[in-house]
């Protein structure tokens, strides 16, 4: 097991986001967690990337617990994570933007050839290299989010609603390079609002409401059942 | 002509000051009221080594700004860094409490005479024309120029300049990526105070004279070439602080010099109504 969450609570002062979640993550896989807006889906990544701290429970990463971690420790671990929104650094080019992705990597050969296969992946940030990223559309931001994010060399990669507010081509076109980097070996947790989408390619999903896992199965499991299918996939 | 010279020179140094500033605020949202201190720091380093250690003017500068360095860094680590997660107000409190300490401080320990300083270099006149230029003055300009270049390289092409500007525009995006948020502000702060250390050593030898208050006037002029050029913004900074020294000399010349720093306070007051972000600042969009 690569990620297993136990007992997860988080709070943000007086609310409860986060609500003794249970879930796991094996190596290899895309795990989806879905849920509707306001769920926590996004705390718990917060927390998982060392950004907030859990009230209670624990993160177990790779055998050790990593919830008292500082960020930097984590990334240096293997997980790295594709913000909610994108999060691009504005004013840096996309090639600076990228670099900043493998801040803690310092194999210059290793980084050259992650470089090549990040430009192969995402041909048009290779050709908006030297353009500040704020330049980007919405659907190329996202693939320099994701980028910046491989540019770490993630054992596990986090992806907060990567689809959010894109326009359809974009959309499938995220969720292939998805798969795609599953199919390279890197594991995937992925958080989604677009639950059809996200269960399709996912080996395994959560369902997520207020805090609490309400249903876990395969994805596919999860698309064909009843109550999935009437609160997260309109009908 | 003349006042140009006198107005570069001093705008250097107000340029060297604002650097600072704007650095600061940049990554943590903070004004450094304790920044034109840190120049007087630099002055009086400047005035026990070339003094006691009989230090010659490049050794006093270089020394100056690893001393500064090393206060700005000491600094936010014991004053801003507790307070990061606290409403900004109280870090500026804490600011202005950090300037009131290092300032009688050094009256209490220094006592608050002017004192002169050492000129560790022979003043020579050159004339071109009507213009008057001293050996002085080249060396700020040139020396501020060249340290201007030198940071605009570093917060440009190094990594950990990168990362700078990483923090300044998303710290928690930042973290995603393993930058370590501490370390970065504690660049940025070594950064931006040996600016201003080697602003104090150079004004020591341009006005020949220094004492505990003299950061204030300077600190705020610097503040307000900030703001001018755009808050954040170390281009514009630079040329906020041409600005400034070019006007306060202006003012002088054409006779007005009890309004000179009026004039200053008047420009922030125009900036803040009319164009807010500076100079150099603009709106920035969000893209969808
Ligand atoms: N910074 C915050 N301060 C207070 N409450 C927050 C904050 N961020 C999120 N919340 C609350 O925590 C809950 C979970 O939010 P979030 O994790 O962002 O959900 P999701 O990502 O699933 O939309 C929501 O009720 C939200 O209002
Ligand atoms: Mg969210």
């Amino acid at each position: 097991m690569l990620l297993q969450v136990e007992d997860l609570s988080v709070n943000y002062g007086v609310i409860h986001a986060v609500k003794g979640v249970n879930f796991e993550v094996n190596e290899g896989e895309i795990v989806s967690l879905i849920g509707a807006n306001g769920a926590g889906k996004t705390t718990i990544l917060k927390t998982i990337s060392g950004l907030m701290r859990p009230a209670g429970g624990k993160i177990v990463y790779d055998g050790h617990e990593i919830q008292k971690f500082k960020s930097q420790k984590i990334v240096a671990g293997g997980i790295s994570q594709v913000p909610e929104g994108r999060r691009i650094f504005a004013g840096l080019t996309v090639m600076e933007n990228l670099q900043m992705g493998a801040f803690l990597r310092k194999n210059r050969d290793a980084l050259k050839k992650d470089y090549q296969e990040v430009f192969e992946r995402f041909p048009v940030l290779q050709e908006r290299k030297n353009q500040d990223a704020a330049t980007l559309s919405g659907g190329e931001q996202q693939m320099l989010a994701m980028g910046r994010a491989l540019m770490a060399k993630p054992k596990l990669l986090l992806m907060d609603e990567p689809s959010m507010g894109l326009a359809p081509i974009f959309i499938n076109e995220i969720f292939d390079i998805i798969q795609a980097i599953k199919q390279q070996g890197t594991t995937v947790l992925l958080i989604e609002q677009n639950a059809s989408k996200a269960l399709s390619i996912a080996d395994r999903g959560y369902v997520l409401a207020t805090g609490n896992i309400l249903m876990t199965g395969t994805g596919k499991e999860l698309l064909a059942n009843k109550d999935v299918q009437k609160a997260y996939l309109g009908g | 002509m003349q006042q140009l010279v006198n107005g570069l020179s001093l705008g250097s140094i107000y340029a060297l000051l604002a650097l600072g500033y704007t650095m600061v605020y940049g990554i943590i949202k903070l004004i450094n009221f304790a920044h034109g201190d840190i120049y007087m720091l630099g002055a009086f380093w400047g005035y026990y080594v070339i003094n006691q250690l009989h230090f010659n003017f490049w050794l006093a500068l270089a020394s100056a700004m690893l001393f500064c360095a090393l206060v700005g860094v000491v600094i936010e680590y014991l004053a801003y860094r507790p307070l990061r997660n606290s409403p900004r107000i109280a870090a500026l409190i804490t600011a202005i409490g950090v300037s009131f300490l290092l300032e009688n401080g050094m009256a209490y320990m220094f006592s608050s005479n002017v004192r002169s300083f050492p000129q560790v270099m022979k003043v020579k006149q050159y004339h071109l024309g009507s213009v008057s230029i001293s050996n002085i003055q080249i060396l700020i300009l040139a020396v501020s120029i060249i340290l201007m270049i030198l940071l605009q390289l570093i917060v440009r092409k190094t990594k950990m300049g990168k990362a700078m500007r990483a923090v300044s525009v998303d710290p928690a995006a930042a973290q995603l990526i393993g930058i370590n948020i501490d370390r970065t502000i504690s660049f940025t702060f070594a950064l931006g105070s040996a600016m201003a250390g080697a602003a104090g050593v150079m004004i020591g030898l341009y006005y020949n004279s220094i004492d505990p208050l003299m950061g204030m006037t300077p600190g705020i002029k610097a503040f307000v070439a900030a703001v001018l050029g755009g808050i954040g913004l170390i281009p514009g900074a630079a040329i906020g602080g041409f600005v400034i020294g070019l006007l306060e000399t202006l003012m002088q010349a054409l006779g007005f010099s009890a309004f000179k720093d009026a004039a200053v306070y008047a420009v922030l007051i125009i900036i803040l109504l009319i164009r807010p972000a500076g100079i150099l600042g603009k709106k920035i969009k969000e893209k969808v």
